[in-house]
């Protein structure tokens, strides 16, 4: 049983202002179904000041009191003091939430941030991402294709919530929480943050001739990378190996991932770089 | 809030029946002896665990009290075979289990994976039955166990364990047949003789004895390795000073079990299909996640499509209603049940998917109780849920 204040209980017994605005200025999107929550959420605006606001979720418990309670610290304030409000201010507003329900938190802003993206001004958002210390190029790049979780989504769950592990990276935005493969792209992500270079000392692996790299890279295939996607009913078969080019073929099984094969093939590229060879590129073939 | 308590959550633990407290109170201070001591004041918790022994060997319908063992719980009677039977069979490196069991049995499984066994995982159809054409071909001569449940926790669906054991021996008589039958115990009658197992495994808890105790039934032709070594008790199977008080409520609830069986076949199923029944007729977003696949008479598991399962739990909660839910958000997992994902329950409904489980103190206002207030606690959560043009659409085709 989850240890829910006061405050999230009421808020999911009564939610306050459920529902649609058929003429809302503003409409954000959170989650999915796939996901196991969603959230809509419908805002009014006139002169610059939110003046009325509704959303419909699916979701648990804390999804639900995020959602009710973030409509109520809207209403009436200015789309400035709205931008600044963070997942932080929700769960602080709630009294906490339990650390593995973080991340309903973050949706709640993030279907906030969704709805305000359509309403202000493509320069002023760019600014205000730029303060944020994105970088553009890579903002929209998803990380965790299992519950489409962009690099600039972690990027800010780590920056308000001073996130330092994986682990919690997971609770607050639920990245790395199903199939797992992309944990180590977000530890990157976290280094990347705190300006750490953890491959810094890559260059001083041994050079390895052609045949001892050969067979590096099928005993890792086998005795590592294959274990590990048999375990979700997937498997690897190496079928040659040109240069730094390794050809695979690939059967990828991992339930409720919508592009379970492209993580599979990252995740595959990603050991075996790390264990023989950064300029290792691994293509798949049928 | 309601003061009364609604317990429909009999497959996760049970209420102890008055009958074993009662048995197991004179084991605590007055017979407390250790039963292997010499004296005379140990005769009593001796006998005790000799009656106890027999009892389950009833329960089981074993051929001889020297095939039930005693151990602490489900998980420790699944590993003391598992475990067991790959010890005594070191040569042999395969095992065959399904998609859908406890994790209990999973998670071992995957830990003997990375000592090197290579375990084949069977599926289940969309209504939770074993694939016996696949479970057939994947048994080998190497194949040292295949271990399959009797009937699922989630689900309740019962698996056809004297098939199977027929399928197991006659592609390989050597291959040894564990069932963990946690969830059939007390439920529907057990026979290992007809139903040709090798080794059994059951829980106190899940049938009205207390947390604490379970057993394990393994065949005179089965020869396993001990999981705690070190006395002789339990044959030098399981070592440990017999837990007197909780196995003599084990014993005693397996007699309670059987003048219940009926009851269960009859009574609990009535109600358990009351239930059932009054949600699906009063609720049109709900749908039987198991279809018409045979079932243990307490359980049923519903998928509410569109809405989320903690929610449901949560208001279910406030009315002193106990069920439980698939969905990823109870668990703190992020990924829905594996055993509904094996089904294939259609996303809109797997994670809306609450499991309702009954037992004999189950009654009738409950029921009716349960069947009153779920569809308002529906209403509501559809209400605020953002799909309401495809709510609306399964209400249309509902209605048809």
């Amino acid at each position: 049983m989850w240890e829910y204040s006061e405050k999230v209980m009421d808020h999911y017994r009564n939610p306050r202002n459920v529902g649609k605005i058929d003429d809302a200025d503003a409409v954000g999107i959170a989650g999915s179904l796939t996901c196991g929550d969603q959230l809509k959420i419908y805002l009014k605006i006139k002169d610059g000041i939110v003046t009325d606001a509704k959303f419909q979720t699916f979701g648990c418990g804390s999804a639900v009191a995020s959602s009710s309670i973030l409509t109520e610290m809207i209403i009436g304030k200015s789309v400035d003091e709205v931008r600044k409000i963070t997942n932080k201010d929700i769960v602080d507003e709630l009294g906490g939430l339990p650390p593995e329900k973080m991340h309903c938190s973050v949706m709640g802003y993030e279907a906030l941030e969704d709805a305000l993206k359509g309403y202000v001004d493509k320069d002023e958002l760019d600014e205000a991402f730029d303060a944020l210390g994105g970088e553009k190029e890579h903002s929209d790049k998803i990380v965790c294709t299992c519950f489409g979780v962009t690099e600039n989504q972690i990027w800010e769950a780590i920056k308000v919530n001073n996130l330092k592990t994986v682990e919690e990276v997971t609770n607050y935005t639920k990245a790395g929480g199903a199939c797992g493969k992309c944990k180590g792209l977000i530890q990157d992500i976290i280094d990347t943050y705190y300006h750490k270079e953890k491959h810094a000392e890559k260059e001083e692996k041994p050079s390895l001739s052609p045949a001892q790299k050969i067979l590096k890279i099928n005993s890792i295939i086998e005795n590592q990378i294959s274990p590990e996607l048999q375990k979700d009913g997937g498997d690897i078969t190496l079928v040659d190996i040109d240069g730094d080019k390794v050809y695979v073929r690939l059967r990828g099984r991992c339930s409720g991932c919508k592009n379970s094969m492209l993580t599979l093939k990252s995740f595959v590229e990603t050991s075996l770089k790390e264990a023989v060879d950064s300029n290792i590129e691994v293509v798949e073939v049928n | 809030m309601s003061n009364k308590l609604i317990y429909l959550d009999n497959n996760a633990t049970t209420r102890v029946d008055d009958r074993v407290y009662e048995a197991m109170l004179p084991y605590f201070k007055e017979e407390y002896a250790n039963p292997s001591s010499m004296y005379q004041f140990a005769t009593t918790a001796s006998r005790a665990l000799k009656d106890a022994r027999e009892q389950v060997r009833e329960f089981f319908n074993a051929k001889s009290e020297k095939e039930i063992i005693f151990t602490s719980c489900g998980s420790e009677s699944a590993n003391t075979a598992i475990r067991g039977v790959l010890g005594m069979n070191k040569n042999k490196k395969h095992i065959i289990t399904s998609k859908v069991e406890h994790p209990c049995v999973l998670n071992l499984y995957q830990t003997l994976e990375k000592q090197g066994y290579k375990v084949d995982y069977i599926g289940v159809n969309s209504v939770g039955e074993l694939d016996l054409e696949q479970l057939s071909e994947a048994i080998n001569d190497d194949t040292a166990l295949v271990s399959i449940m009797y009937a699922n926790n989630e689900t309740g669906v019962i698996n056809p364990i004297a098939k199977i054991s027929d399928i197991i021996k006659s592609k390989n008589p050597n291959t040894k047949f564990f069932v963990d039958a946690v969830q059939v115990a007390g439920k529907i009658p057990i026979d290992v003789q007809e139903c040709g197992v090798d080794l059994m495994g059951v829980s106190g808890h899940k049938f009205h004895a207390p947390k604490g105790v379970g057993a394990l039934y393994v065949n005179s032709k089965t020869i396993i390795t001990p999981l705690i070594i070190g006395g002789h008790q339990e044959r030098g199977k399981r070592a440990g000073t017999e837990n007197v008080p909780y196995i003599v409520g084990l014993g005693k609830a397996c007699d309670v079990a059987r003048d219940f069986m009926k009851y269960e076949a009859t009574e609990v199923k009535r109600l358990r299909d009351k239930l059932e029944n009054g949600i699906l007729k009063n609720v049109y977003n709900a749908r039987l996640n198991t279809g018409l696949a045979n079932r243990v008479p307490n359980t049923t598991n519903i998928g509410f499509e569109y809405i989320e399962g903690e929610l449901i739990l949560l208001h279910l909660s406030d009315l002193g209603i106990c069920a439980s839910s698939g969905s990823a958000c109870t668990s703190g997992s992020l990924e829905p049940s594996h055993v509904l994902r094996a089904m294939n329950v259609p996303f809109t409904a797997i994670h809306g998917s609450i499991r309702f489980s009954l037992s004999k103190y189950t009654t009738e206002s409950e029921i009716d109780y349960v069947n009153s207030v779920l569809p308002g606690i529906i209403e509501k959560i559809r209400n605020i849920s953002p799909y309401q043009e495809e709510l609306a659409e399964l209400k249309r085709r509902k209605s048809l």
